[in-house]
């Protein structure tokens, strides 16, 4: 349904760059990261080439949970290096939807997806498709810090390890340095990784994610957990991170998908009257659009704040 | 102490004594100390019964005497000792790669189906009385261990037999233990380790296993010292005469089997061969308090703590 907007995005989001730099700027807060850029989202090197590259195409996806359907007809393409967020109200299914990309849905017994889901055009729940390689090109964050019960090298190392990879100490260094954590933790690398406060550990399992080299990263309300100058630090972090990576990110959190996305996706809840309750996907656009001029009711009632 | 309303009386000042619940109290609290006044009971027991042995025999010699005759006053613990500690040896030589591999599998591999199918049989394992494993090893796996000629034709009794058994008898402990503790280690780390391009094996060996150390380790220190203690079965096949050896193949007799047959036999009260089953059965105690002692140590200093 978005496919004509999308086609002239160009334009489009070059207006949006300049309104979208204004606030941005005079927002004091954005500055205090350690040491990251204040690029906002919609600024950066992108040239319109790049960012018309879909990663992942959804049409028609359903998940279902043994019997239960989950999230139906599901229709969104994710561009590369793009920060896409999926917003909504609980039990929305954006979660769900995220899992889809890298699967790990299929760790949970009885969870089966259905409908048309291709990375880089390719049918990702194809019979031949190796999800452990798939994996390993869509990394994720998770709402809770899960750092391994390992030191803090360990835990990086095991990614690389696993994936071939050398692990020496400059390859350590490179990655603790892209996730901005290097100056904070660089003399205690054989330390426990939960002696790392909360945020901390929240950005090592980003460097562990970035530590296997992947082209996306999922991330679920991976600030959900955090307080709020942590939050800050991964936002900086991830708009870093945008120039390398496809970021797709679940959050609850609708000023942070204002702050760090470019486009939003927003998921809502259908209750069709049958006892049945299931996630859709409502509206999806340019976050700026979503925001400023949301073409669904539900978006409009959901980010002014009516319901969820 | 200040009041927030001290022009009113709270009226709190009630507190009486509410008979349901010091009964409650007083039952609860009997029941916890039930256990540990038997154990001091137990412990008196054996010292207190054992303590004429000590006058006919010296600790020393008792501790470091390499034979174990009582007819001839030869009262050595060593060959006892080898006996129970070969039995566990061998028993967790079988039942640790077989219940760590069953517990992995059950956690980590398993569909819910085949789950529910081989936990309750590992459960029926575990209930199975002794006697009958004891038979088992005496009828079905020495007579094949012999056929293998690894034990002599005519010794139907051996070590190995008896402690292939009790290795049976554990690993339902270990099976069991190990999975609780992979179990208990958060999906999150599971996801995690996915999400990095790991394989199942990955995942399971070096983080989950790693992570569940603490709890792998005292489910088997906790199945050693059961092995330690196994009575029935090492009688029945283990042998009839004490034998300081190493040899699996040999055949030999526990602590608690020479206590059996001491008890069975006709040695009166008083004498130092009835004595003498006190101040074994003291080693043994020591030797399982010890093994506790160390799985308690275990879990305290590789416990993992995840949030």
């Amino acid at each position: 349904m978005s496919d004509e907007r999308t086609a002239v995005t160009t334009d489009e989001d070059e207006a949006l760059a300049v309104t979208d730099q204004e606030p941005r700027q005079s927002d004091p807060r954005v500055g205090d990261g350690p040491g990251i850029s204040v690029a906002g989202p919609a600024q950066g090197s992108r040239d319109g080439a790049q960012q018309e590259t879909v990663v992942f195409e959804a049409s028609g996806v359903n998940v279902h949970y043994g019997t239960n359907l989950a999230l139906k007809g599901v229709d969104i393409p994710i561009y590369r290096r793009e920060i896409t967020a999926l917003i909504g109200p609980s039990g929305c299914g954006k979660s769900t939807f995220l899992r889809c990309l890298n699967r790990t849905n299929d760790l949970i017994p009885g969870a089966a997806v259905s409908g048309d889901l291709t990375f880089h055009g390719e049918d990702m729940y194809a019979p031949d498709i190796d999800a452990v390689d798939l994996r390993r090109r869509v990394g994720m964050v998770f709402q809770k810090p899960n750092p391994f019960p390992k030191s803090i090298r360990e835990n990086l190392a095991f990614g690389m390890k696993v994936n071939g990879l050398k692990a020496n100490d400059d390859a350590i260094e490179r990655v603790l340095r892209r996730a901005a954590l290097w100056d904070e933790v660089k003399d205690k690398l054989g330390d426990d990784a939960y002696a790392l406060s909360g945020g901390q550990q929240q950005r090592l399992c980003i460097a562990r994610a970035i530590a296997v080299e992947p082209e996306v990263i999922l991330m679920d309300e991976p600030c959900s957990a955090l307080d709020p100058i942590s939050t800050l630090a991964i936002e900086d972090l991830m708009r870093e991170l945008r120039e390398q990576y496809t970021i797709v990110i679940v959050t609850h959190n609708m000023q942070q998908a204002a702050r760090v996305s470019d486009r939003t996706a927003f998921f809502t809840v259908e209750q069709p009257g049958d006892g049945s309750r299931y996630g859709i996907l409502a509206e999806h656009d340019h976050t700026e659009k979503m925001f400023r001029a949301p073409e669904d009711q539900r978006t409009q009632d959901y980010i002014t704040g009516r319901f969820g | 102490m200040s009041t927030a309303t001290p022009d009113a009386p709270a009226g709190l000042r009630t507190r009486r004594i509410r008979p349901l619940e010091q009964g409650t109290l007083l039952i609860l609290g009997s029941a916890a100390a039930l256990s540990v006044l038997i154990t001091i009971g137990i412990v008196f027991t054996l010292v207190e019964e054992g303590w004429g042995f000590w006058s006919k025999a010296s600790p020393v010699d008792f501790l470091t005497g390499r034979d174990w005759f009582p007819v001839s006053d030869e009262f050595g613990v060593l060959p006892l000792l080898s006996g129970s500690v070969m039995i566990a040896l061998l028993a967790g030589i079988f039942a640790v790669p077989v219940g760590l591999g069953s517990a992995i599998y059950l956690s980590e591999y398993a569909s819910p189906r085949a789950r529910g199918l081989i936990k309750p049989v590992l459960e029926l394992l575990a209930g199975m009385p002794t006697i009958v494993l004891g038979f088992f090893a005496l009828d079905t796996i020495n007579p094949v261990l012999q056929r293998l000629g690894l034990v002599d034709k005519n010794q139907i009794y051996s070590y190995l037999a008896a402690g292939l058994v009790v290795g049976l008898l554990i690993v339902p402990f270990i099976a069991s233990l190990s999975e609780d503790a992979l179990r208990a280690v958060p999906r999150s780390m599971r996801e995690g380790a996915y999400g990095l391009g790991a394989t199942r094996r990955v995942v399971a060996t070096k983080i989950i296993v790693p992570a569940a150390l603490s709890g792998i380790m005292a489910s088997i220190v906790l199945a050693l010292s059961r092995a330690v203690g196994e009575t029935m079965a090492v009688t029945l096949a283990a042998g009839t005469q004490p034998n300081l050896t190493w040899n699996p193949f040999d055949q030999g007799q526990t602590i608690t089997s020479v206590i059996v047959a001491v008890s069975k036999g006709e040695a009166s009260r008083g004498t130092t061969i009835y004595q003498s089953i006190f101040a074994i059965g003291l080693v043994l105690f020591v030797v399982t308090l010890v093994i506790n002692i160390i799985a308690v140590q275990i879990v305290r200093r590789f416990r993992t703590v995840y949030n």
